[in-house]
């Protein structure tokens, strides 16, 4: 399959916070020829791993999340219209009009709605909707809605993957589904060569609601590094340069507090080394990616963030440059393959 | 169903010749002649008998859209609103831009880059644009040019077994309905006048009977439907599943009495549900056609449509049945003899 087609595939499945399982499924069977071994841990994490050939076991963890943002029903009203409430950070701006899929007894499309524009005085119109407002509209009866949703059921936006001129594409959960396969990617190219160190590339759940797979699974791996693959900010109008990157300027490495001055340095000096193009992108707080969990886990971690630029996040629209899926896979390929025990021994040298 | 075409044909305002080229080519085996006039309009002629009456029905081709207006250094396309859009639908959807239907999509900055009180504000026009994915201006003048015409890209689907969801259902509905008219057999003689510009002010249905002679006239639309959550039952304008609604009053018409008694006798006497539109603001075609000459009886029947003028409108398919069971049975009764106090016939 041609890469785009399979992030089309991953952009277009859904897996919702909390609500992973199936998408695993479907991740663990592109890994599969790749790796050695594949796991699920006890909150859903996959876990692909990909042994070296070193005498000494060090292990290297590569994580993206495979969860997306998305909606919840909180109730089912009269007329058979749902209310709803968020699953991670949704901007209530972006929902008015969108079609969703609502994942109840059966999977079923409707819009969301809110009180038309002829109803509202000027005031109204000047704010924006607010989400305890909005509804789900299925076009079915109440007594049909009733037998087919109940409330807990989860919602996803709905949206096939768009290709744009270039190399570009739109969709949703890009945020992190082009992680994810860059993860596969960096393992094709991996598979092409010999490596010292073992490889755990791993999918994470339950990113978006508190960084709680990467917890976990950074926990059970014991890795020597941790590299959280996920997107930051693409530069559009209304945002700072030090606030956002390039798209398709290549990944970027982030700076900041919580990364390992020694790891970001190496993957600065291999992205030099196969002369690809990289940008860095400032990290002042840990949060907002794995890396915040994984590098207070155990005793800590040496933790490094690769970032796919991406415009629009959180919205159904998040728009991304492929060529940076490939470009990022090569450089952490190269950087697995030329990891040997002392530059790892020595990141816990200060 | 027809109605999917023309759903997700494209036809801003002014740029309505995917529609048009779709209708003519569906209804050229079924009309004596086919005409167009200055500004667009289409305009098909099924001659009946010639002591019949002739029934204008008119249904606009046109929908709401955007119109770009700039490129930005950065390759990004500026626009405007063609047509009534409440701009706080356009974040996070799919558009396609220029009759070459180029994909592109209207983003909003992260929810993470925001101060809490913006989230509380629409975006205005100045904080949006649509990325087609250039990277330059000199690449997206390459593919757009200014007043080039961007709508939504959705696909129209069936929900559950009455639903149907889609795109400029206002009024593609009614065009629907006015082709299943065209490919009905008649005694009487029916003029299907497929309009252009409705949605910038009724400009097409200004012009298209100047040059016909009717006896009457009927508009055929898709109309706001508000039976939802929060709203009154007074304030719902029209609501889905309870037939055509006729229209007793609105800004830009006072339809012909006898017209819509006519329309309420035959819908009786058959058995076919309707509704009144409870709304009077906003207008149709009929505020311009009725006004032609020395005026035209004209009336309004809509299909109510819930979210129009968004990217995805829902209708029910029982209203869309029972709109063109009216619309038949009522030509019918108009070559029985139907308004011949009225001086038709």
């Amino acid at each position: 399959m041609e890469t785009k087609e399979v992030l089309q595939d991953l952009s277009e499945a859904t897996g919702v916070s909390g609500y992973e399982k199936e998408l695993g499924q479907q991740v663990a069977q592109l890994f599969e020829s790749y790796v050695d071994q594949i796991e699920f841990d006890k909150l859903g994490n996959l876990l692909a791993y990909k042994a070296g050939e070193g005498q000494q076991e060090y292990k290297v963890l590569l994580a993206a999340h495979l969860d997306e943002i998305g909606l919840m029903v909180t109730e089912v009203e009269e007329g058979g219209f749902l209310r709803f409430t968020t699953v991670g950070g949704v901007d209530q701006r972006t929902l008015v009009g969108q079609e969703v899929t609502v994942h109840g007894r059966e999977e079923l499309q409707g819009i969301i709605g809110a009180k038309p524009p002829h109803l509202q005085d000027e005031e109204e119109q000047k704010k924006s909707f607010e989400i305890e407002k909005m509804y789900i509209d299925l076009g079915l009866t109440e007594a049909d809605v009733k037998d087919k949703i109940r409330v807990g059921d989860i919602i996803s936006l709905q949206r096939n993957l768009l290709s744009l001129e270039n190399d570009r594409v739109a969709g949703k959960a890009l945020d992190d589904r082009a992680g994810v396969l860059l993860l596969l990617e960096t393992v094709k190219e991996l598979d092409k060569m010999t490596h010292q160190v073992d490889l755990y590339a791993v999918a994470t759940v339950q990113e978006e609601v508190g960084v709680r797979g990467a917890t976990t699974s950074t926990y059970g791996v014991v890795p020597d590094i941790g590299i959280a693959v996920d997107v930051c900010h693409g530069l559009m109008p209304g945002v700072n340069k030090d606030e956002a990157v390039e798209l398709g300027a290549g990944p970027a490495l982030s700076f900041g507090p919580h990364i390992h001055p020694q790891l970001v340095k190496k993957l600065k000096e291999v992205a030099d080394e196969i002369e690809l193009d990289y940008q860095f992108d400032a990290s002042p707080s840990p949060r907002g990616t794995d890396a915040y969990a994984i590098q207070v886990t155990r005793s800590g971690i040496p933790t490094a963030v690769l970032s796919i630029p991406l415009r629009y996040m959180h919205t159904s629209v998040e728009t991304i440059s492929l060529n940076d899926i490939k470009r990022g896979a090569r450089l952490l390929a190269q950087l697995l393959r030329e990891l040997e025990g002392e530059f790892v021994e020595g990141l816990r040298c200060f | 169903m027809f109605l999917k075409q023309l759903s997700e044909a494209v036809g801003v305002s002014g740029r309505e010749a995917e529609v048009r080229d779709l209708i003519r080519e569906e209804i050229k085996d079924d009309v004596d002649r086919i005409e167009t006039d200055a500004l667009g309009n289409l305009i098909a002629f099924k001659e009946g008998k010639p002591e019949q009456p002739t029934v204008l029905l008119a249904a606009h081709m046109d929908e709401i859209g955007l119109m770009i207006t700039d490129i930005t250094d950065d390759g990004l396309l500026k626009f405007k609103p063609i047509g009534g859009i409440d701009k706080r639908i356009l974040v996070s959807k799919e558009v396609v831009v220029g009759p070459d239907q180029i994909p592109g999509v209207i983003g909003a900055k992260a929810i993470h880059l925001q101060e809490s009180d913006e989230r509380k504000k629409p975006l205005d026009y100045g904080e949006l644009y649509i990325d087609i994915g250039t990277k330059e201006k000199e690449e997206s003048e390459k593919l757009v040019e200014l007043g080039m015409m961007a709508t939504f890209a959705t696909e129209f689907e069936q929900l559950g077994t009455a639903t149907v969801k889609g795109k400029a259902f206002d009024d593609r509905v009614g065009c629907a309905a006015l082709i299943e008219l065209l490919q009905q057999e008649h005694q009487l003689s029916i003029i299907a006048a497929f309009t252009v510009q409705e949605e910038i002010g009724l400009r097409g249905a200004s012009v298209v009977a100047y040059d016909l002679d009717p006896d009457l006239a009927l508009v055929v639309e898709g109309t706001s439907a508000s039976d939802v959550p929060d709203t009154k039952e007074a304030g719902y304008s029209t609501q889905l599943g309870a037939g055509p609604a006729l229209t007793i009053q609105d800004s830009s018409l006072i339809p012909s009495q006898p017209v819509v008694n006519k329309l309420i006798e035959v819908a009786d006497q058959n058995d076919i549900p309707y509704q009144f539109r409870k709304l009077t603001r906003a207008g149709t075609d009929a505020g311009a056609l009725h006004l032609t000459k020395e005026g035209i009886r004209t009336a309004v029947i809509s299909m109510p449509c819930r979210y129009i003028h968004s990217p995805a409108s829902l209708l029910n398919l029982n209203d869309y049945q029972a709109t063109v069971e009216l619309l038949t049975k009522f030509c019918q009764d108009m070559e029985e003899g139907g308004l011949a106090d009225e001086g038709v016939n």
